[in-house]
């Protein structure tokens, strides 16, 4: 008792710890503040690395010829190819992911979301690299045999990338559908609507600008993957602009990869692969942001 | 001298665009319990946890005095670390961590540097305080979220007496609890104020009535009366407290 | 009748296409198995590789892993400090909104623009050179943001009763924070690092770029060395090595690739169900 006694006389003593809590807060704010230093590190690097040939100008931007033993780094048939290829999976992928997602918000009983959700995460996860593997020994040679042409072409490119962009395009856009208040499906319901035009008329509406930003998002993803598009279009050593889904085309990534590991470090064509990754940084950067507002703009619509 | 007494206690919310208590001026003696009353919305839960200065993780600010054994608690220079060990709190959902029923104990005696060595007599006593010893006494590992809310709550009171507090703060400790828990827990108190000064928030006026010696009646931020339980509920001075007694509003 | 009917219809086609990807997992998955499982064999696993045809990959599994710890030992302590920081402490002001906004971008940047900084920033103006501490490294940035989120997720759902609680004991915020929100936290965090590390582990652009060739027949050396790895090892043999030896190899990284990567989703959504438990009252 005596012991407890003290211990309650004990007068209320000086604030011990606040300079320990002090210190670990400052600790941890500057751990936060390392992405935004890494974020910056990288945009200062690949611009200055990339800077003696994005001054070549209009010749770097709207060139025609990608050719670095002539010294010529016209990035157009690159850039307009990895548009070509980028919006070609996007709308393969659309075209599976938002029923997909549908399905699973508003249909898919408990053992098949248990059996689809799972999948679609694993999806995702499967290296990019193999998946690339699989395209090159499966899909190109089927297309080779089927079609003619190399087989490593745009169309190849188009089914590996839709595989990659499309759990994202499921998983956004089944939580875009779900977020959709009951209310509004109730009340569709309760004035005899079916289930199909309540979806029709209430529900795709409500959730078309999270389908939207899925797609966006889904858009950045394509172009910005590099392996598994790298091993099925081909990459022509002077890449030109495509005619037919079946020709060979380069993007920014492949080229970065490929040439990459016999540049001469300071010479142009380094400088030029940093410029192509600037350009794609650029590219990235504004199709996140448009995400993001796209976002917004749905969200201050429903609120 | 009183246990517990305020001065001018304003609280404000929101950047001072709400203001939750207005002036309140209060005494509270010590092994006591004290009610605190009134609708819901009154600023009763807010004066609670302005003694233990619990409101500033909500961003409220706070102007005037609480004096704990004489001394202002808002005070630049007081420690809220040691204010908080002094003056415990038993929340409105009870509010286990998911740890054993020992670990729950002897989580606050650790932490303020108490050794293992006497945890387990300081485990039993806090939880012989809390009358929860006989039930649990063989079921120290388990898990606290496997417990029934009476249990749960009961368990919280032997947390907050570990760190061996002077007075105990009660956020209608028996909101979530069957009648039967509430009886033990309400029992429990009487007991316990033997040792500490007790403040309880409660709704139920029945509650009030038979477990407190001093009932206080918020309404609306303000403090309309306190004084004796027997005296409030027979002849309440203010006409709002003996609307709200009766029924009349709630 | 007929709207009945076009109902059934659509369900149906709907559930067809929601099956695409699972059929696209079996088959790719399966491709795999199949093709490698014969290139698999003890000597595989404990061998290194000779020339492109010969050999195993013993030293490129040890690579990834090796990779693969560097680059956890700088994302997961920045991580979920970062992340503690965010949702602990953060005011709500234009610096916090900033630093958010900076975690989204560092997620959405390719991993190729990552690989070519970290050839730039760790390889050459740092001089550290072709290594495994440039891969591990330019990996962590790759994680990071995810491995804040993840951790951020996790501290958010730990219910303000048990800060509450905590707190009117006495205890200062940090050490709330270090026994009772991480500990209840843990296993949500945990998830996301081994989903982070299922990210990393089959991640070839930036450690093609900053860590090495995937051909080196050497265990790893030290941290300034160049240091092989699966998912490179499979992309030299795939684009270069033409001969059925070569294949065959590959099919076997790619197979023990995806085993790993398996391996952790499994225990990450193991990790995961047995939290939602815990969380629902341990009975």
């Amino acid at each position: 008792m005596c012991a407890q006694e003290q211990i309650r006389n004990e007068k209320f003593v000086k604030p011990r710890w606040s300079a320990v809590e002090w210190i670990i807060e400052k600790v941890l704010f500057a751990c936060a503040l390392s992405s935004i230093l890494i974020v910056l590190f990288i945009v200062i690097f690949i611009f200055q690395e990339g800077f003696p040939a994005l001054l070549l100008g209009t010749r770097f931007f709207f060139g025609m010829t990608w050719w670095p033993s002539h010294d010529l780094f016209g990035i157009v048939p690159t850039v307009v190819s990895t548009f070509i290829v980028g919006i070609g999976a996007l709308g393969i992928a659309a075209l599976i992911g938002i029923p997909t997602a549908i399905y699973l918000a508003e249909f898919a009983p408990e053992w098949m979301r248990n059996i689809i959700k799972p999948s679609v995460e694993m999806l995702v996860g499967i290296p990019s690299i193999v998946l690339g593997f699989f395209g090159l020994m499966v899909l190109v040679v089927a297309i080779r045999d089927n079609l003619g042409g190399y087989g490593e072409c745009i169309l190849a490119g188009w089914l590996i990338l839709a595989v990659m962009t499309l759990p994202h395009v499921i998983s956004i856009s089944e939580d875009s559908i779900r977020a959709v208040p009951r209310t509004y499906k109730e009340a569709s319901l309760g004035l005899g609507a079916t289930q199909l035009q309540t979806i029709r008329k209430v529900i795709l509406p409500h959730a078309k600008s999270g389908i939207l930003a899925s797609l966006v998002l889904g858009m950045g993803n394509a172009i910005g993957e590099t392996m598994a598009v790298l091993m099925v279009i081909g990459n022509p050593n002077i890449p030109g602009i495509p005619t037919s889904v079946l020709d060979s085309v380069r993007v920014l990534t492949s080229t970065i990869v490929i040439e990459h590991a016999y540049v001469d470090w300071g010479s142009m064509h380094q400088h030029a692969l940093f410029a192509l990754g600037a350009v794609l940084f650029v590219i990235v950067a504004i199709l996140n942001l448009l995400t993001c507002a796209v976002i917004r703009k749905g969200m201050r619509k429903t609120t | 001298m009183s246990k517990i007494e305020t001065n001018d206690l304003n609280v404000y919310y929101r950047n001072g665009s709400v203001q939750a208590l207005k002036n309140v001026q209060i005494k509270i003696d010590a092994n006591k319990i004290t009610a605190l009353i009134g609708p819901s919305g009154c600023g009763k839960t807010t004066f609670l946890r302005a003694l233990n200065r619990m409101n500033e993780l909500k961003g409220a600010t706070t102007t005037g005095e609480v004096l704990i054994d004489g001394r202002n608690i808002y005070d630049q220079k007081e420690d809220v670390i040691q204010l908080r060990k002094k003056v415990g709190m038993v929340f409105q959902q009870p509010n286990p961590f998911p740890m054993s029923i020992y670990d729950n104990i002897a989580y606050g005696p650790r932490i303020h540097g108490q050794k293992n060595r006497n945890m387990d007599s300081l485990v039993e006593e806090s939880l012989k305080k809390a009358a929860l010893w006989d039930e649990v006494a063989d079921r120290l590992d388990e898990n606290a979220l496997g417990f029934s809310g009476g249990q749960q709550q009961r368990l919280c009171i032997a947390r907050a007496l570990a760190v061996n507090p002077e007075i105990i703060l009660l956020d209608e400790p028996c909101s979530a609890l069957d009648p039967i828990s509430t009886a033990r827990i309400e029992e429990l108190l009487q007991e316990l104020k033997q040792e500490y000064t007790i403040v309880i928030v409660t709704h139920n006026m029945q509650q009030a009535a038979r477990v407190s010696d001093y009932t206080a009646f918020f309404y609306l931020g303000e403090l309309l009366e306190c004084g004796k339980t027997s005296r409030i509920f027979e002849r309440p001075d203010d006409k709002r407290t003996e609307d709200y007694i009766t029924g009349r509003y709630g | 009748m007929r709207i009945e009917t076009e109902e059934k219809l659509v369900k149906a086609g709907l559930s067809a296409t929601a099956l695409i990807s699972v059929i696209v997992l079996f088959i790719v998955v399966g491709y795999i198995l199949i093709n490698g499982i014969g290139a698999i064999s003890p000597e595989f696993l404990r061998e290194a590789p000779y020339r492109f045809e010969y050999g195993g990959v013993f030293p490129q599994i040890i690579g990834s892993l090796c990779l693969v710890g560097v680059c956890l030992l700088f994302a997961v302590p920045l991580g979920i400090a970062s992340a503690i920081y965010l949702a602990e402490y953060a005011p709500d002001n234009a610096i916090t909104s900033t630093v958010r906004f900076f975690v989204e971008c560092l997620a959405g940047v390719p991993s190729i623009v990552i690989g070519l900084f970290g050839l730039a920033f760790l390889v050459y103006y740092l001089g550290i050179g072709v290594s495994m501490l440039s891969g591990g490294l330019a990996l962590g940035f790759m994680i990071l943001p995810w491995t804040v989120r993840a951790s951020e997720e996790a501290i958010k759902t730990v219910p303000q009763a048990y800060r509450e609680a905590s707190l009117a004991l006495g205890v200062t915020k940090w050490k709330t924070i270090r026994h009772v929100v991480l500990k209840s936290a843990y296993p949500g965090i945990i998830t996301g690092i081994l989903l982070g590390m299922g990210k990393a582990i089959g991640e070839t652009a930036v450690v093609l770029l900053t860590a090495g060739s995937g051909l080196e027949s050497f265990l790893p050396r030290s941290l300034f060395d160049p240091v092989a790895s699966l998912p490179v090892y499979v992309y030299m043999l795939a684009t270069q090595g033409h001969t059925p030896g070569a294949l065959s190899r590959a099919f076997g990284a790619s197979l023990v690739l995806i085993m790993l990567f398996l391996a952790l989703s499994v225990f990450a959504l193991i990790l995961r169900n047995r939290y939602v438990k815990k969380m629902d009252g341990g009975r």
